[in-house]
């Protein structure tokens, strides 16, 4: 099916919160030569999950789970924003009109845009809405 | 098939088992009195031996506590000349000075004696390879269960404690049958068993004590290692382990009748209780030569369960459920940290090790358990970590009565126990 070359993976880790076990995941996938292209911490009552779209999430999942993290694979998927006022509001209507959930959502500002990556409830549906709403994904390979 | 070591004295019922206990009773009466403590305390109760001519004479004499066998440190409490002691235990010092166990050459044959019963009542015999993964120092569970396993014939690695792999290896390659360790051990192992994908096939028996545990453990335990779990009892002031052992039945542990004179205790107020009321458990020994005792305060929670077991032995005490020394009080709620265990184990999402932590803040104390995440329940989403969380709490609330704050934390990440576990951490002051 041709949506699934918009479907990203991003890792998930569980993370206690307390100092250093974010420097203990960015350390092990610079030993791996793992490039990190986004990512966010979400934070509850004492833990938390870190979320990270990188360049070669097999390979972190199994560097991380080997040093004893938990890790998951969560799909994903990125939006290409214009970097001017309105850019976020053009996707978040298109979504909204679509009546599609965004679970949660990290941007980060590129060189020629800006990138909203997005966790919805439907992923197919998602990638439809913005298809037809005018809005452009991103494809996984331009990431992984 | 019901096996017995000492089939006649198992199985003493009615008039003939009175009789001997009173005649032992009132021999450990007159052994006592070498010992200063019980003259002194003998001699201001106004006890005289002729005194006790029936078995429940033996409410009017004194109780001992663990404090009084620390205050006589080192041999205060030997009732026989230093040189008539062949062996000496000391328990470990946690909370004080140590205590201090000595034995006759007659003491240690009466122990591997009731090692033997115990051994032979779960069904193991010549031909069973047996691996005593306890500590063979000072800790009587390593030298108790030995000598007793030898002398039924079995094959014994002492491979005492540590080394999870190399135990596992030595299981598998020698074919080892049965397993002697404390449940949480026995939980550690079953993990590294698990990480080195290795077979335990040959494993039918798990001999486990030392400290409390739940039944879904033993499931758990049984479950995971594919063993028959019996639950032993005992501590080093009554010997050591062997005291109260489970038969087949595996419904409440036989204390053995001709060897320990069994009282249950409201432990605030001294009062004795009947039977399937819980309270403390009070031992008397009827057959100590160097360290005779009456009525020793274990700090052990159990109660008397009715006689009539099918296996033809009398009687039983229920599983112990804690310590009355290690039981917290929670904003005025009593609470074991076996049911904390026990909840924990019902709940697929997160691991079987805990920690607990109690606070006072603001005047009120605060419970914190701190569990790890499941490893193969963890969905990467936020979300469904705060339903885990907010899961256990509402099960520990359900079980305990009692609001509670929990913590997920990374699997692996808590203390593995070999010896006696210590996953309460209290740090009220002035408790």
């Amino acid at each position: 099916m041709e949506h699934k070359k918009y479907v990203i993976r991003q890792i998930s880790v569980f993370s206690e919160n307390k100092p250093g076990r974010l420097a203990a995941i960015a350390k092990a996938l610079q030993e791996e030569g793992i490039n990190i292209l986004a990512f966010s911490i979400a934070e509850a009552d004492g833990f938390g999950v870190v979320r990270a779209l990188v360049d070669k999430p097999q390979k972190a999942y199994e560097k991380l789970s080997g040093i004893g993290f938990n890790v998951a694979f969560t799909d994903v998927i990125a939006v290409q924003m214009k970097d001017v006022p309105g850019g976020l509001y053009e996707i978040a209507r298109i979504l909204g009109e679509g009546k599609i959930n965004i679970e949660y959502s990290y941007a980060y500002s590129g060189k020629d845009a800006a990138v909203l990556i997005l966790r919805v409830d439907n992923v197919d549906a998602a990638i439809s809405a913005i298809r037809n709403g005018g809005g452009t994904l991103l494809e996984s390979s331009l990431f992984q | 098939m019901v096996m017995f070591w000492d089939e006649k004295i198992e199985t003493l019922k009615g008039k003939d088992l009175e009789q001997l206990q009173l005649k032992r009773l009132k021999w450990t009466l007159s052994q006592v009195r070498n010992v200063g403590f019980y003259q002194q305390k003998l001699k201001e109760a106004g006890i005289r031996t002729a005194d006790i001519l029936k078995l429940d004479d033996i409410r009017k004499l004194p109780f001992t506590r663990k404090q009084d066998l620390r205050d006589g440190y080192p041999f205060g409490f030997f009732a026989v000349p230093l040189s008539q002691v062949v062996r000496i235990h000391t328990t470990s010092g946690t909370t004080g000075k140590p205590t201090v166990v000595g034995y006759t050459r007659r003491d240690l044959e009466s122990w591997a004696e009731l090692i033997a019963r115990n051994l032979t009542m779960v069904g193991l015999k010549e031909g069973d390879i047996f691996q005593n993964m306890v500590n063979y120092g000072m800790f009587t569970g390593g030298l108790g269960f030995h000598y007793g396993a030898e002398k039924i014939g079995l094959t014994v690695i002492p491979s005492a404690t540590g080394n999870t792999r190399r135990q596992i290896e030595m299981i598998q390659d020698f074919g080892v049958t049965a397993i002697h360790c404390t449940p949480s051990y026995a939980m550690h192992l079953a993990e590294v068993a698990e990480e080195m994908q290795a077979e335990l096939s040959t494993l039918r028996t798990g001999l486990f004590g030392a400290e409390p545990w739940s039944d879904a453990m033993r499931e758990e335990l049984e479950h995971r290692l594919g063993v028959t779990a019996f639950d032993s009892y005992g501590l080093s002031e009554l010997f050591g382990p062997g005291v109260a052992f489970e038969c087949p039945e595996r419904d409440g542990l036989h204390i053995w009748h001709d060897s320990y004179l069994v009282e249950i205790i409201d432990p605030a107020s001294g009062e004795v209780l009947g039977p399937g009321e819980r309270g403390e458990l009070v031992v008397t020994p009827l057959v100590k030569e160097a360290m005779p005792l009456l009525r020793y305060r274990t700090g052990d929670i159990t109660m008397l369960l009715p006689d009539g077991c099918p296996c033809g032995r009398a009687r039983k005490i229920a599983r112990i459920t804690g310590r009355s020394d290690d039981m917290l009080v929670i904003r005025g709620i009593n609470v074991f940290p076996s049911q904390i265990e026990h909840v924990l184990l019902r709940i697929p999402e997160v691991g079987n090790q805990f920690m607990v932590y109690v606070d006072r803040v603001n005047h009120l104390d605060e419970m914190t358990i701190e569990v790890e995440i499941n490893r193969a329940h963890f969905s990467g989403e936020l979300a469904d970590l705060a339903r885990i969380q907010k899961k256990v709490v509402r099960e520990l609330r359900d079980t305990l009565e009692l609001r509670t704050t929990v913590k997920l934390v990374e699997p692996g990440s808590l203390p593995r126990f070999e010896g006696k576990a210590k996953r309460v951490i209290d740090r009220r002051e002035g408790v």
